[in-house]
Order: C-alpha cells, then structure tokens, then sequence
C-alpha cells in the first residue's frame, strides 16, 4: 500500500523525507508539503508513517491486487514504548492490536567504547566482546568440544 | 563537470570503514570500536541507519539462536540443519562460527531493550521453531541502530556507495570506497585502512509476481540492491553459490512470512482440494533427490518443489488453514503481530480482501527469485574461515576477509553460511569487526593509498547519468522516451524481464537450460552496454542508476554460475532442465567466481566443501 499525504495536515517537516529507506517521500516544491514520488518502489514499511509528528501520511494498498475501502492506522508511541494498530476492513469490520516495542529509555544503551578496555592479548582469541559471560554457558564452544 | 560546478569532492579517512549499516554493519560498527578504542571507524549508508535495510518494519522473530544456556542446541545442531538444508553444501566453518556466538548477540538484544518473549511455563525465551524465538520487534532495527551509532565515530546517512577503491600499488588491496550523498550531489571519496562491506541482499533482479504500482512489494525490500555484489565483483573478490538464489513461499500477494504459522501456530497447507502434498509427492521428490528428502525438516527449496508441482497440475490455490488455529485471543494477537510487526501490506490485504484469518484460509505462492547470503541460501564473497575451526584452504588471512586484502564483509555479504538471518548477520558483523581491527593492528602504519587518477575518472562515471538527461532532454518535447538515453526504471525493467524469462523466474517454473542462458547473457551484455546511457533526472534516480548497475552485474554472475553449476541441487529454487537430476558425484562442490572488470571475463572454478564435522546427511 503505497502511501498518500494529506494536504491539511502535512507543515513540510521533512521527518519523512528523512527516514524512508527507498527516498521517495520528497517536498513538493510547489506545495512544501510531501509526497510519495515513485509509489512503485515503496515497501509499505510504514516507517515514514509512524515518524510523521502531524499523522498526515496514511496508506491505500497496492492497486494491483488491493480492493479499496481498508485502512491500517498506526500509532508508535516512542517514550510510551508501544505500538498500536486500528485495522478496518472493507466490509467495515475493525480490529485493534497493541503490542510492547522496547522495555529500557531511549538512548540507554550502553556504548561498546565505556565498557572497561579489553586485555591487549585477547584480540587473538576468538571470544568477542562481553564474551563468555554474554554467551550465559561456561566457556565459548569450540569444534574439538563439539559432539561428532 | 560543467553542468554541476557547485558539486564538491570530500575526502572523508578512517581506519574501518562500514559500507551499509543493516544487521551486518551495526554489528562491525559495535564491535570494532569494543576493540580498536581509538580507531576511526565511519558507517556510510545509503539511507539513515535507523531504518534501513531489510528490517526497516521490524521482525517478529530472531531466527537465529542456539539456546545453549537451556541446553537446547549447540552449534555444531545449527550445522547440522543449515548443512541438510542447503542440500549438503554449506561453510560448515562458518556456520559454526557464527552459532556458536549468536547466543551472546541475542542477550545483548534483549539488555537493550528488544522485548523477547517468554514462555510463561519455562521462563526461557518462546520459541517459535527449533532455531527461532519470538520477539516483540517493531523497533528491532532502531535499538540495534543506537548501539551502532553510539559505536561510529561518525555515520554519515544517504550516501550511495557506487564503488570500491584499490591500492594505487598493490591492486589486489582495498583503499576505501566511493559515493555521492543523494541529498547534496557531493562527491565522496572515502579513504580507509579496512572496508566491511555489508549492503544486504538483491531483489528486483527477477520480475516481481506484482505489477504496476504494486511493484514494491517484493518480499525482501526494493532497497536491497545487490550492492554488496556488484561492489565486490566489480573489485575482483571471489564470488560463490551465486545461483543459489531463493525462492520462497508466502502469503500470497501481501509476501507475509511463514514461520510463525506453521512453526508456532501449527498451522498447515494443502492444495484447493485439502490434500496435504508434500506427503503425497514424498515419493516422487525422494526419486528426484534421494537420501536429501529424507532431512527433517524437509529442505526449503524441496518443500517449495512440492508446491509448484502442485499448482503445475492444476490443484492451486494452495492455502494456508489459519482459520484452524486462531482459537483464542492470543493466538490471533500472535498472528497479526506477526505481519505487523515484519510485513505491514500482508494485513492490508486482509483487510482489502475481506479476509479474517480466524475464519478462513489464506492463499500461499512462490515468490521471485532473490539472491541473499543470509537465509535458507548462500550466495556471496568466498571468505576466509576462523583460525581455530576453518581447514587450511578455507584460511588465507583474517577471519571473514574477502580474496581481496583488507575487504571484510558480513550478512547477505558473505556466502557459504546459510541461516544467519538478524541475528546472525549482526553476529558475522561483529565477527568481521574484530577481525578487520586485528588486521590493523598488525598493518602497523603502512597505509593504503587511494589513486588519484582512478578516483577522477570515478567522478566522471558517476555523474555521468545526470549530464546524459540534461542533453537529451533538449532534443525532445516531454515524456519519458527518448532515443539517447534510458531511464533506470526502463533498465530495470528489461533486466527483470530476461532474467525471469532466460535466468529461471516465476514465468517459466523456475525452469532454465544452456541455450536459455546463454540467449539470456547475450541480451544481459547488450543491457550492460546500454548502462553507459542511463538517463537520472535527479540525484534520487541517479541512486536508482547505481543501484541498477549493481544489480545488473551480479544478475550476470547468477546467470554465469546457473550456466556453470550443470546439475539440479536446489528443486524449487530453480532447475536446469538440460541437466535436471542431483549430481553428487561432480557438484558436491561450490561454484566460485572472479571477474576482470577490464576485460570482462569471468574465471569460473570449483572450490571444494569440507565436512568438518563428521556425520551423514
Ligand atoms: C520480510 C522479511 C522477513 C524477515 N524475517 C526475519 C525473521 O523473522 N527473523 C530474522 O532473524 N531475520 C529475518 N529476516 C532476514 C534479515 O532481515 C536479514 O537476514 C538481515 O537483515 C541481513 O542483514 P544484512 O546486514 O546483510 O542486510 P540489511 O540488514 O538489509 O542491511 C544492508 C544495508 O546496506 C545499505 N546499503 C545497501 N546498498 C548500499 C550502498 N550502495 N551504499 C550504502 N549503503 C547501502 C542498506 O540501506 C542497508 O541499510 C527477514 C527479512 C525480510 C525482508
Ligand atoms: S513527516 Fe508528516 S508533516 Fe512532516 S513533511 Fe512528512 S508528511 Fe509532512
Ligand atoms: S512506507 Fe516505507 S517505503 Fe513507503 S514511503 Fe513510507 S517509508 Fe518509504
């Protein structure tokens, strides 16, 4: 379902712009607002969707095998850490969907750089980073341990 | 240059530079800075990392992890399967390598916030088959992306990387890469010490079963461009298994995913008439194949032969039977996350078609070819094993480094490791940044250098599509034909048609013999010709121009290597008619294959496959 913008809601943001990962979410130059510019090479992805701050982007499914009259509505609500869903189907039968998406604060990820720095030596063993405690079992398997 | 003065060349160094921040690049990008502490490390990617790649939607499941610390499989189990499932031929070093880390990526995951699901009775994570565990995984590809970025020194977004650069002296040695940012027009030439290449996957190399503006909806994205074929072949580095392309069954139309319906829900196919064909054709598949049928579980590519033949004799639609397993709440939450979460436009066509999964079947198909190194097939860069397991012809240096010196790759980039899926390919990322730090580290200073006069005679290539619109633009009135210059979606097009038709696409059954190739080669160099008068209207089509030049060169290795691989090892992923049995005898072997971008030959060989572990099929 390639996506459409609405006229009265989209400010020109660039959000969209920004985040499509096929770049076809453009400003108009005219309007100064965005537009799909090549509805063949999107991928329904909805990330353009859920990064909009106005909601102005919603989707109509593929002409060539979508009837129409459906909807799928998305909200990502980031700081809440879930993600909603309305589906409406054509002959008007609606279902709702929430589901979790992350359980720790954005941005808390710890960066590989401040763990403590690793013993010079161990570049030539084969354990990577965090390794054996992150592998929760003694010891990194190696082939003359394996069952033959 | 005259018609782009403004057009800038930035010269961006580094030690380790990530082509593509997907799974493959944010694990090389977290792990080598673990590492090099004080490396320059610099991710360029040709869209913005946070949601690029294959999982720009998200997943609704980590189809990779062992389950160790519950005693549930060892790696050397994950070798076993990835072995019978791709009939026997695997980089069984690989493999290995990779599952034996995966476990400790996963728990990473989930430290950073990915919810992973649990089993209420266990406490242990929820599988959803014997490999996969399920997750909760819209904003799978934004956590993994915060760690990358926390990682880079810098990430530089919407850069097209059109080629790789070569030492000045030694041509057999990488000096770093070039591109141009699709938002600026600038010209970047990136100077590094170690490149990781890990630009994903190819679609869009075959016809898609959609038409018209439903042409996005392939199963893997349109974004994925065969970039890291056609930067690695374009260099030289040896390619493998390049005719292992794959094919998969999906919900029809909407292209969702399987696993969860018939791993997790129990859910089952059969033919229009409620025939379960994969028992009835058991027979006549094991005639085909021998002994390889009788692998549990069934061979993908075998459980796919089972269903075309099916529709072959007129027994389609082929359904899936959801509406026998959706008996409560959860499982039917479970059933639409799982298109949600991964494949949005599957639940628009539930919704456009009137379809309630809970009460009625849906119809499955056989997807357009693809060429990936990541899932149930291996096609990719012939690497370099891991010191401690790989045997000695499968070891030339540095683990994951390509034939080419100090070119590292990960994820769809690597071939031979089949079934490293997220999990994995973020796993062969980290592998392959640890490695490209030792290789530093020992390089002590002697830096490559990039030629000056090859990066010029770069700049002049890849503006070029925009210099041959301008011109013959003037000489008609309006509209998209002209006689001068071709449009990439018009060189796209063409591609797709004569791979399907030539190469073994969905219109001829997968179905493909010597005459068919060698026709199809014919048309595909006259198209690589045509390549020089590519027409971009924009620094967006022009992206689409290089995208399409990637896509052509590694759409011409897939049909040299279908030509060369003279047997039928993969039924429902494609079949050489002229050669139509499994021929252990002469193929027990990967094909490889080197290109000479001067001449434009291609150097075909066998390499050989080593069983290092040491049970039957
Ligand atoms: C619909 C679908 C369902 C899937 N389901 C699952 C699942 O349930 N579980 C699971 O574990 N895996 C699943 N996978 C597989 C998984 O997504 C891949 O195995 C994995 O993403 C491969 O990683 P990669 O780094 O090789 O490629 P990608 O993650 O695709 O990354 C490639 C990156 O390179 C960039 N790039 C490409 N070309 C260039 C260029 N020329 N210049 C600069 N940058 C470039 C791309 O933009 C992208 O960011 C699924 C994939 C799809 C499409
Ligand atoms: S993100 Fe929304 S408001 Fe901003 S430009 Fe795009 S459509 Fe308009
Ligand atoms: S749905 Fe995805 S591919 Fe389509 S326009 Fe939005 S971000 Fe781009």
């Amino acid at each position: 379902m390639p996506t459409f913008v609405d006229m009265t809601k989209c400010d020109g943001c660039g959000e969209c712009v920004d985040i499509c990962p096929s770049d076809i979410m453009h400003i108009d130059p005219v309007h100064r607002r965005s537009y799909n510019i090549e509805p063949n090479f999107c991928w329904e992805c909805y990330s353009c969707v859920k990064a909009c701050p106005q909601h102005a982007i919603d989707v109509r499914g593929y002409a060539d095998f979508a009837p129409m009259g459906h909807k799928v509505r998305v909200l990502r609500e980031k700081e809440k850490g879930s993600v909603s869903w309305k589906i409406k189907y054509r002959d008007g039968r609606v279902k709702e969907f929430t589901f979790p998406i992350r359980t720790t604060p954005w941005g808390s990820i710890k960066a590989p750089g401040d763990y403590e720095a690793p013993d010079a030596n161990a570049l030539r063993s084969p354990l990577l980073a965090h390794e054996p405690t992150a592998l929760k079992v003694a010891a990194l398997p190696t082939l003359s341990s394996a069952k033959k | 240059m005259g018609f782009f003065s403004s057009r800038k060349t930035i010269f961006v160094d580094s030690d380790i530079l990530v082509v593509g921040g997907g799974f493959g690049g944010c694990g090389a990008a977290y792990e080598s800075r673990y590492w090099g502490r004080d490396l320059k490390i610099v991710v360029v990617e040709k869209a913005n990392i946070e949601r690029s790649g294959a999982v720009a939607h998200g997943l609704s499941a980590i189809n990779c992890y062992m389950g160790m610390q519950w005693g549930e499989n060892q790696p050397e189990d994950h070798v076993r399967y990835a072995r019978g499932d791709l009939m026997g031929l695997v980089r069984e070093d690989l493999v290995y390598d990779i599952a034996r880390h995966v476990d400790a990526t996963v728990h990473k995951f989930e430290e950073w916030g990915l919810p992973i699901m649990r089993n209420p009775e266990t406490g242990r994570y929820l599988r959803e088959g014997k490999w996969q565990i399920m997750i909760h995984g819209e904003s799978y590809k934004p956590i993994v992306a915060e760690a990358a970025a926390k990682a880079a020194t810098q990430v530089y977004n919407r850069i097209m990387v059109t080629h790789l650069l070569m030492d000045r002296t030694r041509p057999n040695r990488v000096a770093g890469a070039v591109g141009f940012s699709v938002r600026t027009g600038h010209f970047y030439v990136f100077r590094a010490k170690a490149v990781i290449v890990a630009a994903g996957g190819a679609s869009h190399i075959y016809r898609p079963r959609a038409v018209g503006e439903g042409m996005g909806r392939t199963w893997y994205a349109p974004w994925s461009s065969a970039s890291a074929y056609g930067l690695l072949i374009e260099a030289g580095a040896k390619m493998i298994q390049m005719e292992n392309k794959i094919v998969l069954c999906r919900f029809k139309d909407g292209y969702g995913p399987v696993g969860a319906w018939f791993l997790l829900l129990k859910s089952h196919a059969t033919n229009a008439y409620g025939e379960n064909y994969e028992i009835t054709r058991f027979n006549e598949i094991k005639a085909l194949v021998g002994n390889y049928a009788d692998i549990k579980p069934m061979p993908t590519c075998l459980r796919n032969h089972a269903m075309l033949e099916e529709m072959k004799a007129g027994r389609g639609p082929i359904y899936m039977h959801t509406q026998q397993v959706l008996d409560t709440a959860e499982k039917e939450e479970i059933g639409w996350e799982d298109f949600l979460d991964m494949t949005i436009g599957q639940a628009v066509v539930w919704a456009s078609q009137n379809i309630d999964p809970k009460e009625r079947a849906s119809e499955l198909t056989t997807s357009e070819p693809y060429v990936m190194g990541s899932h149930a097939t291996c096609s990719g860069a012939w690497a370099s094993g891991p010191d401690d397991c790989a045997p000695d012809d499968y070891q030339w240096g540095y683990n994951r480094m390509t034939t080419l010196e100090g070119l590292f790759g990960a994820g769809d980039t690597i071939g031979g490791s089949a079934h490293k899926f997220s999990s994995g390919s973020f796993t062969e990322g980290r592998i392959a940044g640890k490695s490209a730090v030792k290789y530093i580290m020992d390089l002590k200073g002697a830096t490559p250098e990039v030629d000056e006069q090859r990066v010029a005679e770069l700049a002049r290539i890849i503006f070029k599509p925009l210099e041959n619109y301008k011109i013959g633009r003037n000489e008609i009135v309006a509209g998209t034909v002209s006689p001068n210059y071709l449009l990439p979606l018009h060189g796209l097009q063409r591609l797709e048609k004569l791979m399907d038709e030539y190469v073994g696409g969905y219109t001829t059954y997968y179905i493909t013999n010597e005459h068919l190739l060698n026709r199809g080669m014919e048309l595909l160099t006259m198209l690589k010709e045509d390549l020089e008068h590519l027409g971009a209207e924009n620094l967006h089509q022009l992206q689409r121009a290089w995208e399409l030049h990637h896509r052509v060169l590694t759409s011409e290795s897939v049909a040299r290597h279908t030509l060369f691989r003279q047997e039928t090892r993969w039924p429902g992923y494609y079949y050489r008619a002229d050669h139509p049995k499994l021929d252990d005898a002469e193929w027990h072997v990967f094909t490889g294959s080197e290109y000479d971008a001067k001449t434009g030959e291609w150097r075909m060989s066998k390499l050989p496959v080593h069983h290092i572990l040491q049970w039957a099929v």
